[in-house]
């Protein structure tokens, strides 16, 4: 059974394919082809949505992506739950749920349109007026309120399942928009070979001409031409179609977005689509064939259901078989109202009357419409409308003089003329113009290697946009400008007049008590607008944000040259004079998830791991994230937690032999003549004397004198250096050398290679280090005498070529065992096999911080923040005082740096041994005082060290060195703990072990 | 000034509205003044506010290249709070949160600050490090904040995806109850519509091209594509282009200008209940009164003076969102915009007197300016008006770079080890 509205034929629906979907729980017929919007107006159903602020009761007022009315929620459970979703641009499937938005109870009845009573009290901007009494009642009373009156549809309760993945393109030409002058310029442009991707966001290409009537090209029908064109087009290698594919943004160098709605209109997609796709594409050239938005008149009650652009109802019925009413008024600025008449009229419309603006209409449509006995009312307007769910009558009257007569009717078409769509064209910084001729504003200036053609250049006749687009295909192809540049077209279709009409159409109403829209959805009338000028609002920008006219979804589209030209009527200036607001990115909305793509899960960030990583993970690890690096964090056995786990690994290196995996230390080749020179000026220390062979500890400070880094350097040669910094901090501090290699010290010969992936790292520390080491290793004396700490050496190890490093971060004699990354696991498995008689343990970076934090060594990033010199953390002494210059050294000097109450790095020690500080907690030398109390510093450090049998804790303290000795509170929420100030070196404090 | 209020908002709808007069005068420039604020944003407009009413200096110009609070005024997400780590931040920030939650009846005009809390979110072992040491530091100066376990957050915003399984989990996370969002717009309107009934005159569409010094270096006037406006005292609170005025005295300002970003979606039902910041995976959300999800990307890489951003930082924002909050993955983009912010070298303003006499300036808000809005123009004011800094910003001077005493916020956040 076919829909009550549906045309017995014509339209390019698919009449072979019933589809079934449901809107507000009532089912209904379509066809493939159809929208929702479409299938909807076939099935006679015109309400299908509620005003934003007032609630009233919205029609279906376009065709296409500018509908500010017929939003919708889609989706057949949570997780495929899309709100605001256009009506218009929505395509039917079998079995698609669809439903009305911002209503209660129901979209007939809803409770909400007690505010379009009460318009009157809430006028634009009524909020920032109201609602401050009393004190704090904004947020705790109304804001709730407001919130819940507020809003369109409703966010999905469930997380989308759905994929989405990206694509990055090169074209030379990029067509954006597949009307007659995008289809034009594709076919002139990848005639020459380039290539060329064409988009439009509609499910077919075409545009107006699939749904021109009578209109012939070069010989064949409109929708035959396309067809034929669109054959040619996919035939050609060169060329990539997309089509429901919305440019939505235009980027700086000819970056544009495209998002590709791959299977919403699907029934049942493939598991393998994804349900959208970014492309960005990078254009040599684009060709922007945006065309132009049909503009609402503004008259009073303009926004009842069945109250429609006039070209949208010719789309409706002329594409979709579809007829949007029975019998229609058309009030009109244009003559391109007459052939939607016309088109409606044959489509079996009654046409009541035209009821036209214009003094005098004149022209070959005009006077059709007169010879089909069509009544043309010249010098009319609408004075207002009745109907509450549907238009019921339109009342018509003289602009000047005379009576108004009441129509009867359930369609209203209007026309004010036509916009040219500027949104990506203003994205690309292009400058635009108010053209006097046209009384629209037109691209003016690009910025970008960019071309507008067609009608989003005002541009109308359909010969002239033919070969508007022809040319700029050609001329962005960038071949030359053969024979094809100046093509005509032979165009055979009804030539129409271009006028218009901007602003609050005439009528006789009081003003101050009707409600004529410019901003559909928002709510915005002309009063609105009008009122906001005369609060002093007279920046277009400030227009638009006090009365939000042009903020809602559609930003605007059908709404923002009417409001304009309100302002520039009621500041008496021209519109030019008043400006235009800006158009943002992007062009429609655009779904959260097609930007994150792949970038989800697992996949959110990439995981660094290194060569040991499996291993850790086989036995048993738990891992820290730090940067993207995923870390060994500790190893528990049996149901250990952390701290007695880390207990365990602690003792182990001290009284044995423990096994850590360094390598996300960051890892920096410094080689060539000035390598020394070039170390001496980026570290504090000295370098030039270091012999081959040696390491040593280096600090690295920014331009302000602050500890940027540290690590063990090894000078391998004359001219290389073995460079370690953080984990963290390895990209930081490479592009920090590089930063001054190029642009500073541009004459010092010096290459700079990262090897962080490079070498494994596996440090083996504790007193039996050597003898687990000593069997395994060829070409190197480990002996005491012959590798001191602090020494390099290279040789074999397990038969692979290392850089054995003498070095200890624990305080233990100990050995970093450098390997190429690729041998690392062997190695590791290696090492570990030979110290199980020594009970060799792995240990993660919990128990490298508290070992090290025994012995009062410092983790940058922990103990510094940024604000610490080098002599604050106890560090005074690796700063080389005879250097001539490092960077840093020049801020060092300054007398703040000096003070003796700088912060400085202490010990810490509760009384109670058992009791561990917070990290962060802070230090105060009255526990009592009240707030805000003043901090004497910070705990960068504490934990529970088993090898001192008590907590330990590190701070930073107000002139702490000379506290030493005192004793300080740590103000927590349960009251103050006491800790005495002491050395920051709990263990082995003659450090003989290292040397052991 | 007309008294807004429900009764008279209702008085006038009998009048259809006629009654309503501008909400700040529009008048031509003097040849004058006292004080010329150049910068009619936020930060400017309160300025001349508050040194009308609380100094009593009402011969006062704010001029304004563009529309009023058409700059990072109109451009942020309005975020506000005041959990900041030194001492000295928190004591700034906390005194604008205390006049934000009495400004709508101070200026009598709805800004609409809502508390509704703003939660930080820890991903390591380092953040919470971090914001431990912000909450510690934050009690014992009186500032509210405190530390929520990763469940305590899913209950304060149940959006929260809090599975331990995510690349990057969520730990925890620091709550300041007190912050909150504003309505930015009405934050300009407001201070605008009070300044100008006090007697400042607001003069939009007016650029500074000069500022004009005297023999002794002091400050005269500045000119304008207007012409030439006389001033002893000259304000400079340009935001982004803060470096460009005061080059035009011959300061050079430690200062780079970045763009940054932010989106908003289609405007929804109530969702989302608070303010959730993630600085580790670079993401901030908050729900509009209209609806609309309201998101803060991150600044480009490089520095720029366009207002707009590239498509692959918003991009990485919206990974983080669709991460953070899976329910949101099929909400979409209403609107993306960028503004220019202008950064110091540890993300702390400046609010000070500068090396030329009769010249002052405030900058360097970087990323979160606008929480700062009725602070920022009371002490401002109180340099301007006194000549001398107010205690709350004697620290944030231009010299603490030239001396290194850095109030390092930026580096306090700092990165993992």
């Amino acid at each position: 059974m076919s829909a009550e509205f549906r045309l017995p034929v014509g339209g390019r629906i698919d009449r072979a394919k019933p589809v079934r979907f449901t809107f507000d729980g009532k089912s209904y017929e379509g066809f493939a082809g159809d929208t929702l919007a479409s299938a909807l107006i076939a099935n006679g159903v015109h309400l299908v949505g509620r005003s934003f602020k007032y609630h009233r009761p919205r029609g279906i007022l376009t065709a296409g992506s500018e509908e500010p009315n017929a939003l919708v929620g889609v989706g057949r459970d949570e997780a495929h739950y899309t709100p605001n979703l256009r009506a218009t641009q929505v395509e039917i499937t079998d079995g698609m749920v669809a439903e009305s938005q911002n209503r209660w109870p129901s979209l007939a009845f809803d409770v909400g349109a007690v505010n379009d009573g009460l318009g009157r009290f809430l006028p634009a901007g009524f909020y920032y007026k109201t609602f401050m009494w009393p004190a704090g009642a904004w947020a705790k009373f109304y804001e709730p309120v407001i919130r819940r009156a507020a809003g369109l549809g409703r966010a999905p309760q469930a997380a989308d399942t759905d994929r989405y993945t990206q694509r990055y393109a090169h074209c030379e030409v990029l067509v954006v928009g597949a009307g007659p002058a995008g289809l034009a310029a594709a076919l002139a442009a990848s005639e020459t070979g380039v290539r060329v991707i064409l988009c439009d966001e509609q499910a077919e290409f075409g545009g107006s001409l699939l749904h021109e009537r009578d209109t012939v090209i070069d010989g064949r029908d409109a929708e035959a031409w396309v067809a034929e064109a669109v054959a040619t087009l996919c035939s050609r290698e060169n060329v990539r179609l997309l089509t429901r594919t919305t440019a939505f943004g235009y980027y700086p160098h000819n970056l544009v977005g495209l998002a590709e709605r791959v299977t919403d209109h699907l029934a049942a997609p493939g598991s393998d689509l994804p349900r959208e796709r970014l492309w960005q594409v990078r254009a040599r050239e684009v060709v922007i064939a945006a065309g132009s938005i049909e503009r609402p008149l503004v008259f009073p009650e303009n926004d009842r259901p069945g109250v429609m652009m006039a070209e949208a109802a010719r789309i409706y019925a002329n594409r979709f078989g579809a007829k949007p009413g029975n019998r229609a008024v058309v009030f009109t600025a244009s003559d391109s109202a007459y052939r939607a008449a016309l088109d409606l009229k044959a489509a079996g419309v009654e046409i009541a009357a035209i009821a036209d603006l214009r003094p005098d209409p004149t022209g070959a449509v005009v006077e059709r419409a007169r010879a089909d006995g069509i009544r043309v009312l010249p010098g009319t307007s609408v004075q207002g409308t009745s109907g509450r769910l549907r238009i019921r009558s339109a009342s018509l009257g003289a602009v000047v003089g005379g009576a108004t007569e009441t129509v009867p009717c359930d369609l209203l078409l209007m026309s004010g003329g036509f916009t040219p769509t500027l949104s990506l064209f203003s994205q690309s910084r292009g400058k635009m113009a108010w053209d006097e001729a046209l009384e629209a504003y037109v691209p003016s200036v690009s910025v970008e290697r960019e071309r507008s053609v067609g009608a989003c250049r005002g541009i109308y006749g359909l010969a002239e946009v033919l070969a508007d687009g022809h040319a700029a295909g050609v001329a962005a192809a960038g071949k030359g400008a053969s024979d094809g540049a100046a093509r005509r077209f032979t165009v055979d279709a009804e030539e129409l007049g271009h006028s218009g009409h901007r602003g609050i159409t005439p009528h006789r109403r009081d003003a101050s008590r009707v409600k004529a829209f410019v901003d559909f959805q928002n709510d915005v009338t002309a009063k609105d607008v009008k009122l906001a000028t005369q609060e002093g609002f007279r920046s277009i920008e400030h227009v638009k944000r006090y009365t939000t006219t042009g903020m809602a979804t559609d930003q605007g589209r059908t709404s923002n040259i009417n409001a304009l030209a309100i302002v520039s009527d009621a500041l008496g200036k021209s519109v030019p004079e008043v400006g235009l607001t800006t158009f943002r990115p992007p062009y429609t909305p655009t779904t959260f998830a097609l930007f994150a793509g792949q970038a989800r899960g697992e996949l959110f960030d990439p995981v660094r791991t290194t060569p040991i990583h499996d291993w850790a993970a086989e036995h048993g690890a738990v891992f820290e994230d730090v940067g993207i690096w995923k870390r060994a964090r500790y190893f528990p056995e049996g149901g250990e937690d952390m701290h007695e786990a880390v207990a365990r690994e602690c003792r182990a290196v001290r009284e044995s032999v423990g096994i850590f995996d360094g390598s996300t230390l960051g890892k920096i080749e410094v080689v060539g003549r000035d390598a020394a020179e070039f170390m001496n000026r980026m570290y504090t220390n000295a370098w030039a004397k270091l012999e081959p062979g040696r390491l040593r500890y280096g600090v690295m400070l920014r331009e302000d004198g602050f500890v940027m880094d540290d690590g063990v350097v090894g000078r391998m040669a004359p001219d290389r250096f073995h460079v370690t910094t953080t984990t963290g901090g390895a990209p930081r501090v490479l592009n920090h050398m590089e930063d001054y290699l190029q642009t500073e010290w541009p004459d010092l010969e010096v290459w700079l290679t990262s090897t962080t992936e490079q070498w494994a790292v596996i440090a083996v520390q504790g007193p039996k280090a050597r003898q687990v080491l000593e069997p395994l290793v060829e070409g190197i004396d480990l002996s005491r005498e012959a590798m001191p700490h602090m020494s390099v050496r290279t040789g074999h190890i397990c038969g692979v070529p290392t850089r054995l490093f003498r070095v200890s971060f624990t305080g233990e004699l100990g050995f970093e065992v450098n390997v190429p990354a690729n041998y690392g696991r062997a190695v590791w498995d290696a090492i570990f096999a030979a110290g199980q008689p020594h009970g060799i343990t792995p240990y993660g970076t919990e128990t490298m911080h508290v070992l090290r934090a025994e012995k009062g060594y410092i983790i940058v990033g922990q103990e510094t923040d940024g604000t610490n010199t080098p002599d604050d953390v106890g560090l005074g002494w690796a700063v080389g005082k005879a250097k001539r210059d490092f960077v840093g050294k020049r801020s060092l000097a300054r007398p703040q740096m000096q003070r003796p109450d700088r912060k400085q790095m202490v010990g810490l020690l509760t009384s109670d041994p058992a009791t561990v500080l917070e990290e962060g907690a802070q230090i105060v030398a009255d526990p009592n005082a009240p707030l805000p109390m003043k901090a004497l510093g910070h705990v960068t450090s504490s934990y529970a060290s088993s090898v001192v049998g008590r907590s330990i804790a590190i701070g930073m303290v107000a002139g702490g060195r000379g506290r030493i000795g005192e004793t300080l509170h740590v103000p927590m929420p349960g009251g103050a703990i006491a800790v005495d100030v002491v050395e920051p070196v709990f263990f082995d404090k003659e450090g003989e072990r290292i040397h052991g | 000034m007309q008294k807004f209020s429900g009764l008279s908002l209702f008085a006038k709808a009998f009048s259809s509205h006629k009654g309503w007069e501008p909400q700040w005068r529009s008048p031509e420039p003097k040849a004058a003044y006292d004080v010329v604020i150049v910068g009619a944003g936020g930060h400017g407009l309160a300025t001349a506010y508050y040194l009308a009413k609380e100094h009593g200096i009402t011969n006062v110009a704010v001029i304004e290249k563009g529309w009023l609070g058409g700059g990072n005024t109109g451009r942020n997400t309005t975020i506000i709070r005041s959990n900041y780590l030194f001492e000295e931040s928190a004591a700034l920030y906390d005194h604008a949160v205390k006049l934000w939650e009495g400004l709508s009846r101070d200026l009598n005009y709805n800004v609409m600050y809502s508390p509704r809390g703003v939660l930080m979110l820890a991903h390591n072992v380092h953040d919470v490090q971090s914001f431990k040491r912000h909450v510690h530091a934050n009690r014992i100066a009186g500032v509210d904040n405190e530390w929520l376990s990763a469940e305590e957050c899913k209950a304060f915003c149940p959006p929260l995806n809090i599975a331990p399984g995510m690349r990057y989990p969520v730990l925890g996370g620091a709550l300041q109850r007190r912050g909150g969002t504003a309505r930015h717009d009405a934050v300009a309107w407001g201070y605008a519509r009070a300044a100008s009934a006090r007697g400042v005159d607001i003069i939009q569409n007016c650029e500074v091209t000069a500022i004009r010094r005297g023999p002794d270096g002091a400050v005269q006037g500045v000119e304008t594509s207007r012409g030439f406006i006389g001033a002893p005292k000259i304000g400079v609170v340009a935001a982004g282009n803060t470096s460009v005025v005061m080059a035009m005295a011959g300061v050079r300002m430690p200062l780079e200008s970045y763009p940054l970003q932010a989106l908003v979606s289609e405007p929804i039902k109530p969702v989302f209940p608070c303010v959730v910041m993630s600085n580790t995976i670079h993401a901030y959300i908050s729900q509009s009164d209209k609806g609309e999800l309201v998101i803060g990307a991150g600044t480009d890489a490089y520095t720029s003076y366009t207002q707009r951003g590239g498509l692959h930082i918003a991009t990485h924002t919206l990974d983080a969102i669709c991460e953070l909050f899976p329910q949101f993955r099929r909400m979409r983009m209403l609107r993306n915009w960028g503004g220019i912010v202008d950064v110091t070298p540890d993300r702390s303003p400046i609010l000070a007197k500068t090396p030329v006499a009769g010249l002052y300036v405030n900058c360097g808000w970087g990323t979160g300016g606008f929480k700062a809005t009725p602070g920022s123009g009371n002490v401002f004011a109180h340099t301007i008006a006194r000549d001398e800094p107010h205690p709350i910003n004697a620290p944030f001077t231009i010299e603490r770079f030239r001396d290194g005493v850095l109030i390092d916020e930026a580096a306090a956040a700092a990165v993992a080890h």
